[in-house]
């Protein structure tokens, strides 16, 4: 195969393929927005993505400056050490996402957005002082130019990235609490101009061989700035700031893409940078919420919102009286949230609901938009328990049969029912649409306590009249009430 | 100001790219309903590890032992990125699949 060791040839396969991965990055999110295609939509970006890896390690090329001033070409060294930095990758890649619990899913995004992030940071703590020392090897006044840009950015966006996904991932894990403070705003915005404005002065600087501090400092800032920027976010944000550095870390590979000249690190990143910001505000747009909103962090501030319901009474619900009064309903609505996830019970709620159904029941699920950690998230851990799609009602649908509908179980929610979301202005989730459990004949709460949500909203829906709860474990109870019906 | 037409000129085609990219990223998933948002945010979490090209070309020129390291890490990082979001997108999206059948 002469042709393919001659350097034009090379060259022009390596562009090719990086225009057949960008093609099939573009056709791969396409397919992805349909639910019919979406599989077959990853696999085929995943397909771009393989061959551009591929073609990089064997037809790269870098023009290297010889001694005597001449250039040569020069292809990718130190190619077994890449195989196996690539095969170790790989493994515990693949390792972790196969082990993974479909209800920790969210904190496993979040994680590879940070690798993604550390990633682009790295590269640009490398590309840094082999530009400085290029420069300074010119004499030239200062740095700024596009590769200058481009190197800053990605460390800083980079940066940013990581931390911050970090963080969210130990926010969802539980391991991390909020921190909410006003003053952090203030603080935040005060970093965000220093860090732009220390950019600008590391551009002006004048390179000098070896002088690498202000690049470490610089990089050590954003780290910094990525964790008090997602710290005063509430726990039930994550979601959408995933979404945001999802966007960031999408950025970073552009800059990536633009230092290199990279067709394919350019646009695989600009496309996921555009498309991420839209898709994090389609998710602020189903809680209601601007992103600023969201950013700020007004989401359960302290002292915020809430009519107190401390001296009010619930009502309990027999195991035996819920068994009856579901048996003899025409047509229930399911409401899972969080909870129900956590303690594994889809399936059993499945078996309920086959139950019910063989007695003449009609059962179907409302899925609130944010159920879950995720949008979508309760769509797919249900799909985990093969509840057949056509059970799985949207909001606004659900919410139009609530009038005829005898029951409403809500297993493991709370805020997606909360009325104060339409009837309390000082609530921090006034405006959110919920699910109209109250427009049912009767509402059945299954709770494991009277805890607070996520996003530690008191919850009236407890307290009236139409409501009785079923306190315990999700799964317990459901085990119990399946035995209950059974006997009937 | 001159600055600034010059950088343009320069980095044209870039810009070109990153423009139309930028409207066709908008494009492309704007009817997408609620039910794919997690899905897809994790297929195009594996999408921007399209950066392990930078970390490979970065560690396929490394010249010193600790760009070789950094580089060696980056390539771990990058490639986590790219396998563990696409594996994790297809068990997602498997589950979808399963109730047609």
């Amino acid at each position: 195969m002469e042709t393919f060791t001659n350097l034009t040839s090379q060259l022009s396969i390596l562009e090719f393929s990086y225009l057949v991965a960008s093609i099939l990055f573009i056709l791969g999110l396409k397919k992805l927005s349909h639910p019919a295609t979406a599989r077959s939509g990853n696999l085929w970006a995943a397909a771009g993505m393989g061959a551009a890896i591929l073609f990089t390690i064997l037809f790269h090329k870098t023009n290297v400056q010889l001694a005597d001033g001449t250039y040569e070409s020069k292809g990718i060294h130190n190619i077994g050490w890449i195989v196996v930095a690539l095969a170790i990758g790989s493994f515990v890649g693949w390792y972790a996402s196969v082990k993974v619990k479909m209800t920790a899913m969210p904190q496993m995004v979040s994680i590879f957005n940070g690798m993604g992030g550390a990633c682009a940071a790295l590269i640009s703590l490398m590309e840094f002082p082999k530009m400085q020392n290029h420069f300074a090897s010119l004499d030239a006044s200062h740095m700024l130019n596009g590769e200058g840009i481009a190197i800053l950015l990605g460390l800083m966006i980079g940066g940013v990235s990581f931390a911050g996904s970090m963080i969210a991932f130990g926010k969802l894990d539980g391991r991390i609490g909020d921190i909410k403070h006003p003053v952090l705003r203030i603080v935040n915005l005060t970093f965000l101009v220093v860090m732009l404005v220390a950019l600008v002065l590391i551009l002006f600087m004048k390179p000098q061989t070896d002088n690498n501090l202000p690049i470490y400092l610089f990089a050590v800032a954003a780290l910094v700035y990525g964790v008090t920027f997602v710290m005063p976010i509430g726990g039930a944000d994550m979601p959408v700031v995933i979404s945001l550095l999802n966007s960031f870390t999408g950025v970073a590979a552009a800059m990536g893409g633009f230092l290199y000249g990279n067709q394919a690190m350019l646009t695989g990143g600009i496309l996921v940078g555009s498309s991420g910001t839209i898709l994090t505000i389609l998710m602020c747009n189903a809680m209601n919420r601007s992103l600023l909103n969201v950013i700020i962090g007004a989401f359960g501030v302290a002292g915020a919102g809430g009519t107190e319901a401390a001296d009010k009474t619930v009502k309990e619900i027999s195991l035996s009286d819920a068994s009856i009064l579901l048996s003899y309903s025409q047509k229930i609505f399911i409401v899972p949230g969080y909870g129900l996830a956590v303690a594994q019970a889809q399936h059993l709620c499945h078996e309920l609901d086959n139950l019910l159904t063989s007695k003449g029941v009609e059962v179907k699920y409302a899925i609130h938009p944010v159920a879950g950690r995720m949008p979508g998230h309760m769509n797919v851990l249900l799909a985990e328990a093969d509840v057949p799609y056509e059970k799985l009602v949207e909001m606004e649908d659900a919410n139009n049969e609530m009038n005829n509908t005898d029951v409403v179980i809500v297993i493991g929610a709370n805020d997606v029912v909360n009325p104060a979301a339409e009837d309390d202005p000082s609530s921090p989730i006034y405006g959110m649409p919920i699910i109209k459990a109250l427009d049912a004949k009767n509402i059945i709460v299954m709770k494991r306590s009277m805890a607070a949500g996520y996003a530690a909203i008191p919850n009236n829906l407890f307290y009236h009249p139409k409501n009785r709860m079923l306190f315990g474990d999700a799964k317990a109870t459901l085990q119990k009430l399946v035995a209950e019906i059974k006997s009937l | 100001m001159e600055e600034v037409f010059k950088f343009f000129l320069e980095y044209k085609e870039m810009i070109f790219i990153i423009t139309l990219s930028v409207f066709l990223g908008i494009e492309v998933i704007s009817h997408v309903p609620a039910v794919l948002h997690t899905p897809l945010m994790s297929g195009s979490n594996a999408i921007h590890g399209v950066v392990i090209i930078g970390a490979i070309i970065v560690m396929g020129h490394a010249e010193n032992t600790l760009s070789l390291i950094f580089g060696f890490v980056a390539v771990i990082l990058g490639t986590l990125n790219v396998v563990g979001g696409f594996v994790v997108t297809d068990r997602m999206l498997e589950m979808f699949k399963k109730k047609k059948n």
